[in-house]
């Protein structure tokens, strides 16, 4: 390898200063700080388990979608029985009220953009 | 058996030939292309409502000026009032009497009565034009007659605008939320983004919720009337059996559900 003197050091500085931030993490022992969302009050439970809407919420309001729009189904059942109107801003909205401490924290932290807020307005919008 | 080039073309030729027969023998023998469609458009939701709109139009001209059905519209689906004309989204709005039923009517032409408001909205057509034209299946008729449009699946084209011949429907050329004050906003219905084509959906997630339109609800003077046209005990039907009604433009063949009381 010609210039092997100035390549190798030059592949180390520039892996190390790539790898910072996880050898950083690793090193103070504690994962990056997630997304501080603000869960409603009012309410403990949501449509489905914690864990399953946080992993397929997108997914649920799709189908959400679809049913509303395309087929004129409005009711959705829940694992556990109880039913709910299939509405964004009737159901959703209605407990997460806050949208700008619930919704976009986390979005903004995981760096998605969902289009559902260049149509639908939340109740914080609409009241400002 | 060998097979030279010559004899291979003339097999592949008579072949091609036999599967461009099929569907001329197919519709000469049991017409199921034609078939198909008109089963489509005769199937309904499931319990075989079709839902139709009448309006009154002596009636609606007893009160001259009023325009309480076109405010509720507005209202319900935060329908943006622009300044410029040629960006305008509407709904429900109106056009003199005269440029609807000339043709039809020799009022239209003769009379005062041409200049008169009439009200227009989509017609929910029994063969909409529109959704022959749509390319991503974002506007579609329902089985309950009522012609659908699904926001999110506009992509802007603008196709339906060119086949529509009532000019029911109306293009987003800019921010709708720039023109509403969203303090007002009803949240229950989303307003509309840049890039997409709107047009009178017949209130049908008021429908679906077991309400009437907006604007029916909006008329104090039942002036309007809405209802299931296959039901001989409607109102609607009652209406449209025993009074002069009119369509717009019946010679396109779309075959419109928003039925006019003209005198």
């Amino acid at each position: 390898m010609y210039d092997a003197g100035k390549i190798l050091p030059g592949m180390a500085l520039f892996l190390a200063v790539v790898l910072a931030p996880i050898w950083y993490n690793v090193g103070s022992g504690q994962a990056a700080a997630g997304p501080d969302i603000v869960k409603p009050v009012s309410e403990k439970e949501c449509v489905e388990p914690a864990q399953y809407m946080r992993d397929n919420h997108m997914q649920l309001l799709i189908r959400w979608r679809d049913d509303a729009v395309r087929d004129g189904k409005r009711t959705y059942v829940a694992s556990d029985g109880r039913s709910y109107e299939e509405s964004l801003t009737g159901t959703c909205l209605r407990c997460h009220s806050n949208k700008g401490e619930f919704c976009d924290r986390c979005h903004d932290y995981s760096n998605v953009q969902p289009s559902c807020w260049g149509c639908h307005t939340s109740p914080e919008e609409s009241k400002a | 058996m060998t097979t030279d080039r010559r004899q291979f073309l003339k097999m592949a030729g008579v072949m091609a030939l036999g599967l461009g027969l099929k569907p001329v023998l197919q519709s000469l023998l049991g017409g199921e292309v034609v078939k198909a469609s008109e089963e489509l458009l005769a199937q309904g939701d499931g319990q075989g409502r079709r839902w139709a709109m009448v309006v009154d139009l002596p009636r609606c001209w007893s009160s001259p000026g009023c325009t309480d059905c076109i405010a509720a519209c507005d209202a319900v689906h935060n329908i943006p009032h622009l300044e410029d004309e040629r960006k305008a989204v509407r709904w429900l709005w109106q056009e003199p009497y005269g440029r609807l039923f000339r043709g039809q009517d020799p009022r239209a032409t003769f009379s005062e009565v041409s200049s008169k408001a009439a009200l227009v909205m989509c017609n929910h057509c029994e063969n909409p034009p529109c959704v022959r034209v749509c390319p991503t299946g974002a506007t579609w008729k329902r089985g309950d007659g009522i012609v659908m449009m699904d926001f999110h699946r506009c992509i802007g084209c603008r196709y339906c605008m060119v086949a529509c011949p009532y000019g029911a429907r109306s293009y987003n050329f800019v921010d709708p939320r720039q023109a509403l004050d969203m303090t007002k906003v009803d949240p229950g219905f989303p307003t509309r983004t840049r890039g997409v084509v709107e047009k009178c959906t017949l209130c049908s997630e008021r429908i679906d919720r077991g309400g009437i339109p907006a604007c029916v609800e909006g008329c104090s003077r039942g002036a309007l009337l809405f209802g299931d046209i296959n039901d001989p005990k409607s109102e609607v039907r009652r209406v449209v059996e025993t009074r002069l009604t009119l369509v717009r433009r019946p010679e396109m063949g779309t075959k419109p559900r928003v039925y006019y009381v003209v005198s």
